[in-house]
Parts: structure tokens; sequence; C-alpha cells
């Protein structure tokens, strides 16, 4: 899952994400954060846009989460 | 009269001019508001409010909850989210929310409506 200042999207949910960086989940270790900048993202892959609560953001120990990584979407 | 009833009798009216995919649209239209859990194409669960839905059938929740936290904390500081459209697999509601036999009917017509086309 990638977390970003959502700029910008059209009507195919193609996204534009600043600031952005990607959440790896594991059943091993602590949640991983990929830092990667400005992305574009094309929406046939976005399954989800979530708002992000940032009280409840913070509220959420990453160090200790662990989960298996979401499934790909299969149609 | 129940919401989505009302539309259904008043999209039948208008079916002769009324777009072939609309039927559903209209349907979830009439439940804003309402509860309901969108299972996803990736197995995830989401529960929340029906807020709003376009004409892709995307999905916007409000107040949801995962109804498994355990198996998915990944949305744990979401509050609302959009759904595209093409990954939901199920939009489940109870059963009280929906007259099956009535959007039966309405989906069958249509199927005839879209077959003439």
């Amino acid at each position: 899952m990638i977390v970003g200042t959502l700029k910008g999207f059209d009507q195919t949910i193609n996204l534009i994400l600043d600031e952005s960086h990607e959440r790896v989940y594991s059943s091993q270790q602590g949640v991983e954060q990929v830092v990667l900048g400005l992305y574009i993202i094309r929406g046939d892959n976005v399954a989800v846009v979530g708002e992000i609560d940032d009280e409840a953001d913070k509220q959420v120990d990453y160090v200790n989460i662990r989960a298996e990584p979401l499934n790909p979407v299969q149609h | 009269m129940r919401d989505h009833v009302h539309f259904v009798r008043n999209y039948l009216r208008t079916s002769f001019s009324a777009n072939a995919k609309m039927l559903f649209y209209s349907f979830f239209k009439s439940l804003v508001g309402k509860d309901v859990v969108v299972e996803l194409k990736n197995d995830l669960s989401v529960c929340g409010t029906l807020h709003s839905v376009d004409q892709f059938l995307n999905i916007k929740l409000t107040e949801i909850s995962v109804t498994d936290p355990d198996k998915y904390p990944h949305m744990l500081s979401v509050k609302n989210c959009f759904i595209r459209g093409s990954v939901v697999r199920y939009v489940q509601l109870p059963a009280d929310e929906c007259d099956t036999q009535l959007l039966q009917d309405a989906a069958r017509k249509e199927a005839v409506q879209n077959k003439k086309r």
C-alpha cells in the first residue's frame, strides 16, 4: 500500500501522489517504509483510495504489526 | 414506499429512454446511508456506511471498519475510503434492505432490453 498526498486524479482513477512511501507489511518483521517521492499510479492498479486520519495513524504501532501482505486483485 | 422500491418503479417507467446500464447504479443510489460490507477481489472485506456511488459503481464508504482487523490491519488509520468499482466482488446488505423479487424482475427486463439493442 502506498501513502502520499493526493495531488490529482482522473476518471479512470489514475492518481498523482506526492511525498509518497510504500508500507510493506510482513508476517516476520514490522512494517517497512520505502520512500518513493512523486508517483503517478495507473488507475487499473488501484483498488482502494483511503483517507488517512492523522489522529488514528499516530495510534498505530507500525513497528510491532505483523500481517500478510494484501492479496493481488484477481478478476 | 421504501426507497429502492420507489427507484425501481421509476426506472421501469422511464425504461424506454433509460441508459441500459443504470439499473444497479440507481439501486445503489437508493441504498446511500445504509451500512454495507464490501468484499473486494483481493479478499479484503470492508464494512461502512454507503456515502455515494457513481456510474462505474465506484463506492465511497464512511466510518469504515475491516471485518477481520487482525488479518488486515492495513486500514487501521483510514476512516473514509473510495473503492474502485472494478475491484468489488460483493456488496453485502441486510435482506430487509432489498426487495429481491423486484430487483430480479427489473434486472430481467434490463437484460431483455440489452439483448434487443
